[in-house]
């Protein structure tokens, strides 16, 4: 699973992000979300993404509650806490602090 | 998630592997519909069974996981050691049943509050006083009319309430042949508003009930009569019943929660203070004053008020006392009011037990020490037996926390299975211990509910318990090093003088058990064994009375009656029965000045020495033809003290009344010395009177009550009272308008007033057989522990030629020091203790040798008793077993 070092530590802001504008979605339309927006760059694997989100369940972040599907089947929709919002703009300005603190170390080399 | 959730969590971890099996399937749906290859979802699902356990730990609380893994395995632990983790939990269970019972017996006598709106503003006012020959004493009995007085003069700063003691009345509901019993106090109208109580029937009474004496019959009955009485009648209200010549009508129902004042009494009518008979009288003292605080009163300001107004009834009450010495005035007017904090009420009961209770209560704590140092001694020497499992568990990577956490699990299920088994017993315990407190013409009554009160007294207790005999096994355990621990054995040596330490503190405390127990019984036996000087066997006590009064011819008919009845032996009459109440005026000699000394007087019927078999010193019985005024058998007591060195018979004395008013009374015997009211003071000088007495004119006056004293063949207890209801029927049926109200034994005044004392000595007893055995068995399992722990080195000495001899002393030597210094302590202690103690002992000196080597020796006794098998196991050992194990 070597493709998701480089997400490391940005999933949580991936996922918040997406539950920030789209509330209420499953894993697997989470995961698509993702792979959607970063334009097929970013995929974040099952294996990885399902503990991320009962981490962030745990914390408090995030909300999940059954719902049934077309199919009958249930499925988890997650949707965005008071909390998770706060987390977000904590998740984005650190984002952006290293993000561009990658982007000067590149441009002196 | 919530703490809730979490704890959920734990507890249902089939639950949530399915939950999260749902929602894999559910993403694997999506995806195959999506058209994504089945077989390469599942592969970036990773192994799923990893994929939940990742999942799952984040879900469920880790510790509390941990803590419920830490129970299967201790409960594991228990069972496996099944037989030293059962007499753990029952020696602990004895112990902590024994706490609690006390808790319940001393909570509900000393410390819950009445339930009223403000119990921490009520105070009891009473007097720190001398008596009229000098003896200080405290009392709380008040006059009315220096009752309403004071509450004059509180208005404002307190609201002043009347309660007077609790009396078993005659009372009848038909027609006086059903005469039946009734608790009976008189409240001040008052005191149902002030309290805040509410009926739960009808109405409570009022101020406005309570206004001029004599013409209020109104009663409530109290919650608890209404339902045993009544089985709830709400047609109860406007009942009427008739009490001495008054009838009163039953208004209201009280409040479930309320008995009444006075912890040990369940009231069961109230009625205005303004219907007792004494309410005009200022020289009868027959109610308890309670006071309600009203916010930001100064207690020391409103106490001088009260005290100044006190001052000025009495000094006016005492220029009447004409006939009175100067000393006895003096004495009397020596008095200083007290407020008294009684947030739980006030009660006599309170009084006689708060410090019996105390120290049964310090008894018991003891006996839970020494119950948990011997638990905590087996948890050493079972995690001795586990090191090596915790070594493992260290180098396998477990913290120092969790094995403190798991040894204490083990303890807190130890704990909470004594407590539970402890609870059982507290709950019937409590009851019994009343009972034995009961008599019956006093019935004990406490209400002991099982509330948070007991609750959490129960839970900390547990709680406490379990961190006494826990703790220190538990932080030793986490404190092991692996490596030694596996190499085999370390630090025994230390664990082992712990456990020596804990023995010399267990005998300690089971010395001052022991003692304290000795003490107790001694002052019992003491006590049972005091002469009386009269014979109490046979004796049955008809107390009797006649509502509308009865001539002395009428009441002596009466006796002839009895006297006919098969079995009696013989009858006598007399005012009260010996040891039941009292009556005492000061005397004169030759026309002198009355006596400071006060002389006790009874009335009674020709033949009644004889009856009582009292010896007769000189002189002769009363004649039918003797009255009073005009003779009288005086005992030996009062010739010492008044013809001290003559003969007294022929010679004259008058009674003294505190009105100047003076009889005259020829004494015509001299009595053998007997106890009149109490068998533990010192004998009083008592003068008998006859029963017969007449007016100034010579009149014959009639009696209402007189004491039927009947003498019966043959000695047993219940045979006698068996005769009760056929005399009592027969009295009735001999004259009209005369009742027996009450049957009792002379013996059973007797043993009443050692009641206190006997249990305190059964209960001593007990515990000091509970605090051996327990004692016992530590010493025997500390030894036999430490006859395991040096097996080797016993081995090699028996190999070297140690004779038996000296591998007992080898072995027995370490605890039988540690015994001594226990036993030494315990002295000290106990020495130190017994000082507070002293009111509770009688003719009995805690510095007495004997008193220190009895429980010495039994306790040596039960060590030597104790560590025989241990020696015996050492004395088996084979050296060539334990070299060839080497």
């Amino acid at each position: 699973m070597k493709k998701q070092d480089g997400l490391q530590g940005s999933l949580d802001l991936l996922v918040l992000t997406m539950l920030s504008r789209r509330p209420k979605l499953h894993g697997y339309a989470l995961m698509m979300a993702i792979k959607e927006a970063s334009g097929e760059v970013l995929t974040a694997e099952e294996g990885s993404l399902y503990p991320a989100l009962h981490r962030m369940e745990e914390a408090g972040w995030i909300r999940a509650e059954w719902v049934v599907k077309e199919s009958g089947k249930r499925a988890r929709m997650y949707q965005l806490t008071a909390a998770g919002k706060k987390q977000l703009a904590t998740e984005e300005t650190r984002w952006k602090t290293v993000s561009s603190a990658i982007n000067r170390v590149l441009r002196e080399a | 998630m919530s703490l809730w959730s979490r704890v959920w969590n734990v507890f249902r971890g089939d639950r949530l592997n399915r939950e999260l099996n749902e929602e894999f399937e559910s993403h694997l749906e999506e995806a195959i519909a999506a058209g994504r290859n089945p077989e390469e979802v599942r592969r970036s699902f990773g192994s799923l069974l990893r994929q939940r356990e990742a999942s799952r730990n984040v879900r469920m609380s880790g510790w509390l996981d941990g803590l419920r893994a830490d129970v299967v395995f201790g409960w594991r632990q228990l069972r496996r050691n099944r037989v030293t983790s059962a007499a753990a939990v029952l020696s602990l269970a004895l112990a902590m049943g024994a706490c609690v019972s006390a808790f319940r017996l001393i909570d509900a006598l000393l410390w819950r509050p009445l339930p009223v709106t403000t119990p921490e503003r009520l105070f009891a006012i009473s007097r720190a006083e001398l008596t009229f020959d000098g003896k200080p004493q405290n009392f709380d009995g008040w006059a009315y009319p220096d009752f309403a007085l004071m509450r004059e003069a509180a208005k404002g700063g307190a609201e002043l309430v009347a309660v007077s003691y609790a009396d078993h009345m005659d009372l009848t509901y038909a027609s006086d042949e059903e005469m039946e019993k009734g608790l009976v106090q008189y409240v001040s109208g008052c005191m149902w508003e002030s309290f805040g109580l509410h009926p739960t029937l009808g109405r409570l009474f009022t101020q406005q009930d309570d206004k001029v004496p004599g013409t209020h019959p109104v009663a409530v009955v109290s919650y608890d009569y209404w339902s045993r009485r009544f089985g709830r009648d709400p047609k109860v209200i406007g009942r009427t019943f008739r009490l001495g010549d008054q009838l009163f009508e039953i208004v209201g129902v009280g409040p479930k929660s309320f008995t009444g004042t006075e912890p040990g009494t369940v009231t069961e009518i109230f009625l205005p203070t303004m219907m007792n008979r004494w309410v005009t009288r200022d020289d009868a003292t027959w109610h308890r004053t309670l006071a309600i605080l009203s916010p930001g009163t100064e207690i020391e300001a409103l106490r001088a008020k009260l005290d100044a107004i006190n001052m000025g009834f009495e000094r006016a009450r005492a220029r009447g006392f004409t006939g009175m010495p100067q000393q006895s005035i003096d004495n009397y007017l020596h008095q200083r009011v007290e407020l008294l904090a009684a947030s739980s009420g006030v009660s006599g009961l309170q009084g006689e037990y708060h410090q019996a209770l105390g120290w049964l209560g310090v008894l018991v704590v003891l006996v839970l020490l020494i119950a948990c140092v011997n638990v905590a001694n087996l948890m050493t020497a079972l995690a001795a037996a586990r090191a090596r499992e915790m070594a493992l568990r260290v180098s396998i990577g477990a913290g120092r926390w969790r094995l403190v956490q798991m040894v204490l699990v083990e303890s807190a299920m130890l704990a909470g299975l004594a407590g539970a088994l402890g609870a059982v017993m507290a709950w019937r315990a409590a009851p019994l211990v009343l009972n034995m407190i009961s008599s019956p013409d006093i019935p004990a009554r406490l209400i002991l509910p099982a509330d948070w009160r007991v609750l959490s007294f129960g839970v900390v207790l547990t709680f406490g318990v379990m961190m006494l005999f826990g703790l220190v096994p538990a932080l030793r355990a986490s404190t092991v090093r692996p490596v030694s621990a596996l190499k085999g054995g370390d630090d025994l040596h230390r664990r082992r003088r712990m456990m020596f330490g804990m023995i010399a503190a267990q005998v300690a405390f089971c010395f001052l058990v022991v003692f304290t127990a000795g003490l107790f019984v001694t002052t019992f036996e003491r006590l049972a064994r005091l002469p009386v000087g009269f014979s109490p066997q046979g004796l049955l006590l008809l107390e009797s009375i006649a509502p509308h009064g009865k001539l002395p011819e009428a009441w002596s008919q009466v006796a002839d009656v009895l006297r006919a009845k098969p079995g009696v032996d013989r009858v006598a009459e007399s005012g009260w029965p010996l040891m039941a109440s009292s009556w005492n005026d000061s005397v004169a000699i030759n026309g002198g000045p009355p006596s400071v000394d006060m002389v006790y007087f009874l009335t009674v019927s020709p033949g009644w020495f004889e009856t009582m078999r009292m010896r007769m010193m000189a002189g002769r019985e009363f004649l039918s033809s003797d009255v009073f005024p005009g003779a009288a058998v005086v005992n030996q007591t009062f010739v010492k003290r008044f013809f001290p060195g003559v003969n007294p018979v022929g010679r004259y004395f008058e009674r003294a009344g505190d009105d100047g008013t003076r009889v005259k009374c020829k004494v015509v015997g001299i009595v053998a010395d007997a106890p009149y009211r109490s068998v533990r003071e010192a004998q009083l000088p008592v003068a008998f009177v006859p029963l017969r007495e007449v007016d100034a004119k010579g009149v014959v006056q009639p009696e209402h009550n007189t004491t039927f004293l009947v003498r019966l063949a043959g000695n047993d207890p219940k045979a006698l009272k068996a005769r009760a209801g056929e005399l009592r029927k027969a009295v009735a049926a001999a004259s009209a308008g005369m009742r027996v109200s009450n049957v009792r034994t002379q013996q059973e005044l007797i043993d009443g007033q050692t009641v206190r004392e006997r249990l305190l000595a059964m209960l001593g007893v007990f515990f000091a057989v509970v605090a051996l055995l327990l004692a016992g068995i530590g010493l025997y399992g500390v030894l036999n522990y430490s006859v395991l722990q040096r097996r080797k080195e016993i081995g090699i000495r028996v190999a070297v030629g140690a004779r038996g001899g000296s591998i007992a002393r080898l072995v027995t030597g370490g605890v039988f020091s540690m015994v001594a210094v226990g036993v030494v302590a315990g002295v000290g202690l106990g020495l130190a203790t017994a000082r507070y103690m002293e009111s509770l002992f009688f003719q009995v000196k805690p510095s007495d040798v004997s008193m220190l080597v009895a429980p010495s020796a039994v306790i040596l006794a039960v060590a030597v008793v104790a560590t025989v098998p241990g020696v015996l196991r050492a004395l088996r050992i084979d050296p060539v077993e334990i070299l060839r194990a080497e």
